[in-house]
């Protein structure tokens, strides 16, 4: 399971607590959701590309992981340079489609955005360690352990139902009821992966019980889940890439708030 | 390891009834366990050795799961108040591994008991060391072994130093090797921390040599209520051995029945593979070059360590996996019509050419009832009404599933559910039988009928492919051996998946 996978990182900010990666992908992208302009994104991409350096992904990883987000950026733009809010010169027109001087730049800007918004947050999360993760939500966020562990304890069984999904695929296929009902065979199979998943659960819940999970009493943590300079330092980073992003905006005159008036 | 300060158990007509079900799961329970006693605890299917030991563990639930009466008390105190005196191992390694590294998960009992964190891994080291894995504590759990996985779970059992050990079929999804690996360092253990222990184990020979006391619980609405025996080993079984074994209990010295030799010589080849690789995911190999043959009237035993491939094989040979390379071939008669490649056929042609029966009953399981489910082969194929009912009334019959014709699948024991799984397919009466696991888990009873009913299976002329851990099916079977031999990548990372 590739959610799960767990190997040591290198890289300053791959070894940074999830937590601070959490808060320095908020901070990036909470400015670049409020404007719609093109130069507070492609800033904010430039820097972020000099962040990316110290991920602690490789070259090949980085495309590996991140190859969706560069599909899904010029799709969007080329949806709106067709079909965006038409101003200024329209360049061509048919049917519904209107591409203008508007369009396109609006087509711009959400090309910038969405990688400026999707990539950070891509690159960062990468490399958290699901059990690294939930130390920091618990301890440092103080989030209720209870919920936390509980849903790292559910996040390792995803693995065992894409087992189970197989096992309910062949042997539906050995029982003689796999050649008609394609859709009911679904349902049915979604049911009993359903059944599987609350046992399977209940067990778990057990085990976890027995080993004096929800005892009364303050609960130790094994691993310290530490928010030091160097995680301070990666929200800086982030904050800095928003402020920069947002001030050359601002001052090239073309930020665009918009909650703000037209 | 450190000594803990042994518990003692104290039960006073104790008894249990989940909420859902009107027969008490265990009643009128009586016993005291000294601390430092070395308890097996036996019993038929359905005595309620597991309840008893969840009661121990405080992990039974309140009021809404059920009703309890009498009393059961681990020093003194409630067992449900006592969480953490006692440490619990149940039978399923997957069910257990709670998070995702080695040492993380040995260190999560200890968190939940607040044990300071220098402590806390200070004990991870130590009981890593007495169950014998020698791991690095990074190493993630997903990569064990189903023996290493349950001494995975005790040795995160023991870190919290329960004065109480209490282990519920702790080898019974364990391949030879993984059963001689866990009940060692059960042994160890005990003599080195001195802890009181209570084992639940249908394999009586395995956990002998470990227990200084045997306690027999009576099955529900029998005459014999509460405590059938209780004494030393020797003494309960001599007086009681023969009585046991007719409960499923695995005597040793009283062998269930065994089957009969073949009568005739294995008939014509019905399957065939030549230079066959199977894959569970497509361009993933986990065996290769394999050539084999099954003949009609013969048992053909797949046997190999975990990891081999055997269950991949078995799911190939059966038509429900394409051939990763090589061939699966049918021969003309298993063919009969339906083209030489089984993945090639269609759903409704395996039912009566060949039939599987998964390792894990769950995952075939398809109808609301015991009666329904074995109606389902039988209206793929289109039978008449008259001749469905008649073979599911039959197989209802043999396999002793009439009183629970109308119970729900899932509810059944694991016994039971194995015996539906198999007759399931029997419904639809195919010429070659895949079975995966079939006597896992299963108690002596159990076992002898199904050992018995593939016996009859093979001398009417079926082929009973077999993949299995347990000698004592080749042995009873006759069966031809085809061994798998252990992957490479196994051998190269020293065992990991031994």
């Amino acid at each position: 399971m590739t959610l799960l996978e767990t190997r040591p990182r290198t890289g300053a900010v791959a070894q940074t607590n999830p937590v601070a990666k959490l808060a320095a992908s908020a901070v990036i992208a909470l400015p670049l959701i409020l404007t719609l302009d093109w130069v507070s994104a492609a800033v904010a991409l430039a820097l972020e590309s000099v962040l990316f350096l110290f991920a602690g992904l490789s070259w090949r990883e980085f495309w590996v992981r991140t190859w969706p987000v560069w599909l899904a950026a010029p799709l969007t733009a080329l949806t709106i340079a067709l079909y965006g809010a038409t101003s200024g010169q329209v360049y061509a027109e048919w049917f519904v489609v209107r591409i203008s001087e508007g369009s396109l730049m609006l087509a711009i800007a959400t090309f910038f955005r969405v990688l400026a918004v999707a990539l950070p947050s891509v690159v960062l999360f990468v490399t958290v360690d699901p059990t690294d993760l939930a130390d920091g939500l618990a301890q440092i966020l103080h989030l209720p352990s209870r919920f936390v562990l509980g849903a790292l304890a559910g996040l390792r069984m995803v693995g065992l139902f894409l087992d189970d999904w197989r096992a309910l695929e062949l042997a539906r296929r050995a029982r003689g009821v796999a050649d008609r009902g394609r859709i009911r065979r679904f349902a049915g199979m979604a049911f009993a992966l359903l059944v599987l998943s609350i046992r399977r659960g209940s067990k778990l819940a057990t085990a976890m019980e027995a080993r004096g999970f929800g005892a009364p009493g303050q609960r130790t943590w094994a691993r310290a889940s530490r928010f030091g300079r160097r995680e301070w330092a990666l929200v800086a980073v982030g904050a800095a890439i928003s402020t920069l992003a947002v001030s050359a905006a601002v001052a090239a005159g073309t930020w665009n708030f918009i909650l703000g008036p037209r | 390891m450190t000594a803990v300060s042994p518990a003692a158990i104290t039960a006073h007509a104790w008894g249990w009834r989940h909420a859902s079900r009107r027969a008490w799961a265990v009643r009128d329970v009586t016993f005291r366990v000294e601390p430092g006693e070395r308890v097996l605890l036996l019993g038929a299917s359905g005595a309620g050795k597991s309840t008893l030991l969840q009661a121990l563990a405080g992990v039974l639930g309140g009021d809404d799961e059920g009703e309890s009466e009498g009393e059961l008390l681990v020093d003194g105190r409630p067992a449900a108040a006592s969480r953490g005196r006692s440490g619990l191992v149940l039978q399923d390694p997957d069910a257990q591994v709670i998070l995702a590294r080695v040492g993380d998960d040995v260190a999560f009992g200890c968190e939940n008991l607040g044990v300071p964190r220098d402590e806390i891994w200070e004990r991870v080291r130590s009981t890593l060391d007495a169950v014998g894995l020698d791991l690095p504590l990074d190493r993630p759990t997903k990569a064990l072994s189903g023996g290493q996985k349950q001494r995975l779970a005790l040795a995160g059992t023991l870190a919290m130093r329960p004065g109480l050990l209490l282990l519920d079929e702790p080898t019974a999804n364990l391949d030879p090797a993984g059963v001689a690996e866990v009940r060692d360092a059960v042994g160890r253990i005990v003599d080195a921390t001195g802890s009181t222990l209570v084992v639940v184990e249908h394999r009586v020979d395995v956990w002998l040599p470990v227990v200084d006391r045997v306690i027999v619980l009576g099955a529900e609405g029998t005459a014999s209520e509460g405590l059938l025996a209780d004494g030393n080993p020797q003494a309960v079984l001599g007086a009681r051995g023969p009585e046991l074994a007719r409960a499923g209990v695995w005597v040793p010295g009283i062998p269930p029945l065994l089957p009969p030799a073949p009568v005739r010589e294995p008939g014509e080849e019905l399957l065939s593979a030549r230079g066959l690789s199977v894959a569970r995911v497509r361009g993933v190999p986990v065996a290769a070059g394999i050539d084999l043959e099954v003949r009609a009237g013969e048992a053909l035993a797949i046997t190999g360590p975990n990891g081999a491939g055997k269950s991949t094989l078995g799911l190939t040979l059966a038509g429900l996996l394409p051939a990763s390379s090589g061939a699966v071939e049918a021969s003309a008669t298993l063919a009969a019509g339906a083209g030489p490649t089984p993945i090639a056929w269609r759903s409704r042609d395996l039912l009566t050419r060949i039939g599987t029966v998964f390792q894990d009953p769950e995952h075939q399981l398809l109808a609301r009832t015991v009666r329904e489910e074995l109606e389902v082969g039988p209206r793929a194929l289109g039978l008449p009404e008259s001749e469905t009912r008649s073979r599911v009334d039959d197989l209802l019959e043999r396999l002793r599933l009439t009183p629970l014709a109308r119970a729900n699948p899932y509810t059944l024991s694991g016994g039971e559910k194995r015996r539906l799984t198999v007759a399931a397919v029997l419904a639809t009466a195919p010429r070659v039988l895949v079975l995966d696991e079939p006597t896992f888990g299963q108690d002596a009873r159990t076992w002898a009928e199904l050992v018995a009913l593939l016996a009859r299976l093979r001398d009417e002329g079926s082929a009973v492919i077999t993949i299995t851990h347990d000698e004592a099916v080749v042995d009873a079977l006759r069966a031809r051996r085809f061994v798998l031999p252990a992957p490479p990548s196994a051998a190269m990372s020293g065992g990991v998946a031994a």
